[in-house]
């Protein structure tokens, strides 16, 4: 059983689901990593390290700034030229990516080229040969299905923290080739500005996340000749210095509610949900989060959720498995002083 | 500028979906336009009150989402078109995708096509970049703010790494996130106007398509297993005291 593992990244930046994705492919047989990009020598490293079998290598100028298009045409080319090559022993029968903006453009029209079909978001994949089984969340995760692709190969993007990350073995060698880029764009990129915190929310083992109650505490007096909103905003600013705190005591990730990016207290990048990310820690904290469907769809995969808000009937409560009616402004500082504590720091 | 805005009919997010006996039920809950979706007539309504134009909307469903297109024509769409056929009724993103672009042909001359990030019920977000694909025209994806200039399109894409700006030749292919601004909220005018148009249905021989095979099909349909929810409130004397005790738990669940 072969599998092609798309190793997404940004620059250089990858994706730690990636690595999920070939321990997965891994337990089922030969893993063969595809590496895309220019300059991505670091990159293929860690696919070795990681415990690639074998890497495919684009590494093209026309491929430094990520476009669908040559991504997609990168792929499809690389799928034919095996299928077409009846010695090539790397013929895939499935190719795995973690789920990501990207890897859902890039896989969705290299299906449209081969004619096969993607399995997105999924968390349990089956093997009965070279049939797959794969489940994913529909209806916002209300409803889980089974489904199966009957294309060549069949193209599946992994949740996060859905299957076990293999280990590291640092120097491990394999074997490395080059392929060749393909496809030509259509767009340009002309400009990027990063979001200023490096979040990553999908690989976090703890997440504290702070919603519209974060901005909530009427005692605080913002700085003189602040409209209403620039109040609003300074005073979430405190709450989220709070939260961050927590976080980092726990050694964890800060998320947000959709209420707390909208309102300009956070950056989308931290935003836990449906149109945000989808996590699944160990421990999740929600200050001042009232737990809307949308929220909860993002975070219910969480082994231990803890909820904190002053509302005793905040639907939140119904997930948590610890809860506490409060004011987020004194329960947040006086848990990360005996967490401190407990922790010895 | 002729803008085309790609809707879907979804059960409201508020429905209590559920697996009944292998089939999806959401009991009465109301079938609304796809949430993501008003976020596209949104962004393809401002494009055109900035530069002129029309806006269609574009729909595969049932003879039912005749409600969905009606809120799009109510919000300030111009014209609606609903694509139905029997042949219709199990489609992949693929699928869906080759029928949008050979309607999106048919429609002729659209400079924009404007998608929403994803389906409430599929969820896959693959159909956008498919019909880009299958139309061989650029793919803008997850844009939160739209401008045209001089025949060409510059969005900014909304990416958990940051914020990355996209430029290309129109026609193109878009699909827009909540940051687009909030969908309008449909005007007293607007529901009368609705209310009175017609909508054309097509076929897909109108279209002059066959039926797509679904290539990616279900075989069984699934509860959620249910979470052991045995919330412990944990309640004290003063803020330290329920910290202390909420950490001794914590700490207890190995979670650290
Ligand atoms: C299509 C669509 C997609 C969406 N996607 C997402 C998504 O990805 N992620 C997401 O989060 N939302 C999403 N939403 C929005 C979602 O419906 C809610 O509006 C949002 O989650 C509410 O955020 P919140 O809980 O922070 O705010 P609120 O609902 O306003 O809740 C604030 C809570 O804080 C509590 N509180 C106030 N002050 C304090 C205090 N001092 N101490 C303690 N508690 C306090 C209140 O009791 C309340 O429960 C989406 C909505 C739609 C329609
Ligand atoms: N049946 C449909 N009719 C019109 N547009 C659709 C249809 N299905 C999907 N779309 C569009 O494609 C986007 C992504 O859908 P999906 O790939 O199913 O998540 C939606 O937000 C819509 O804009």
């Amino acid at each position: 059983m072969k599998t092609f593992v798309y190793i997404d990244h940004f620059k250089g930046e990858v994706q730690p689901a990636s690595w999920e994705a070939l321990g997965l492919a891994k337990s089922f047989g030969t893993a063969i990593a595809l590496v895309f990009g220019a300059g991505v020598d670091d990159v293929v490293k860690a696919a070795v390290e990681y415990g690639a079998d074998e890497v495919l290598v684009a590494d093209d100028a026309s491929l430094g700034d990520y476009r669908a298009e040559t991504y997609a045409s990168t792929l499809s080319a690389l799928v034919l030229r095996q299928a077409q090559d009846t010695a090539s022993s790397l013929n895939p029968n499935l190719i795995l990516f973690p789920t990501t903006a990207r890897t859902r453009e890039m896989a969705a029209m290299s299906a449209v080229d081969l004619n096969t079909g993607v399995l997105t978001d999924i968390s349990d994949l089956e093997v009965n040969g070279e049939s797959f089984v794969a489940t994913r969340p529909i209806y916002e995760g209300k409803v889980l299905e089974k489904t199966v692709c009957s294309g060549k190969p069949v193209m599946a993007t992994i949740r996060g923290r859905a299957f076990p990350k293999p280990n590291r073995e640092e120097g491990r060698s394999g074997t490395i080739t080059k392929v060749a880029a393909a496809g030509e764009a259509k767009s340009t990129v002309e400009g990027y500005s990063a979001s200023e915190s490096a979040v990553n929310l999908g690989d976090a083992s703890v997440i504290v996340s702070g919603g519209r109650g974060v901005s909530n505490n009427p005692s605080l007096t913002p700085p003189d000749g602040m409209d209403e909103k620039q109040a609003e905003v300074w005073r979430a600013q405190q709450g989220f210095a709070l939260v961050t705190d927590l976080a980092q005591t726990l050694g964890g990730a800060v998320g947000a509610s959709r209420a707390a990016v909208d309102g300009g207290y956070i950056t989308y990048a931290h935003q836990v949900g449906q149109t945000g990310k989808v996590v699944a820690p160990d421990l999740y904290i929600a200050c001042g989060i009232s737990g809307a469907i949308q929220h909860l769809v993002g975070m219910r995969n969480a082994k231990v959720i803890v909820a904190i808000n002053k509302d005793a009937d905040a639907p939140i409560f119904k997930q948590a498995r610890y809860g506490v009616v409060g004011d987020l402004f004194q329960i947040v500082p006086a848990l990360t002083q005996a967490m401190k504590k407990k922790l010895g720091k | 500028m002729k803008i085309i805005a790609c809707i879907k009919q979804v059960p409201d997010s508020e429905a209590k979906v559920k697996a009944d006996e292998g089939v999806v039920s959401w009991g009465d809950a109301p079938l609304v336009i796809n949430p993501f979706d008003e976020y596209a007539v949104e962004g393809a309504l401002q494009q055109k009150e900035a530069l002129g134009g029309t806006v269609t909307a574009l729909c595969i469903g049932p003879e039912s989402a005749r409600e969905a297109l009606k809120h799009a024509l109510a919000m300030g769409a111009d014209e609606a078109i609903l694509v139905s056929d029997a042949a219709l009724e199990s489609l992949d993103t693929v699928g869906a995708a080759k029928v949008l672009a050979a309607a999106i042909q048919k429609i002729g001359g659209a400079d924009m096509v404007v998608f929403g990030r994803q389906t409430l019920d599929n969820g896959a977000g693959l159909t956008p970049a498919q019909t880009a694909r299958v139309l061989g025209w650029p793919m803008l994806g997850l844009a939160g703010s739209i401008k045209v200039e001089g025949g060409a399109v510059t969005v900014e894409r909304v990416l958990e790494e940051g914020r990355q700006s996209m430029k290309a030749n129109l026609p193109a292919v878009l699909s827009v996130v909540q940051s687009i601004g909030e969908p309008r909220y449909p005007s007293f005018m607007g529901i009368r106007k609705a209310s009175k148009a017609t909508i054309p249905v097509w076929s897909l021989s109108d279209i002059g398509a066959t039926a797509p095979t679904a290539i990616v099909t279900r075989t069984e349909l699934m509860n959620p297993p249910a979470q052991d929810t045995a919330i412990e409130m944990i309640t004290g004397e003063t803020p330290a005291d329920i910290a202390e005790k909420l950490a001794d738990k914590i700490i207890a669940e190995k979670v650290l």
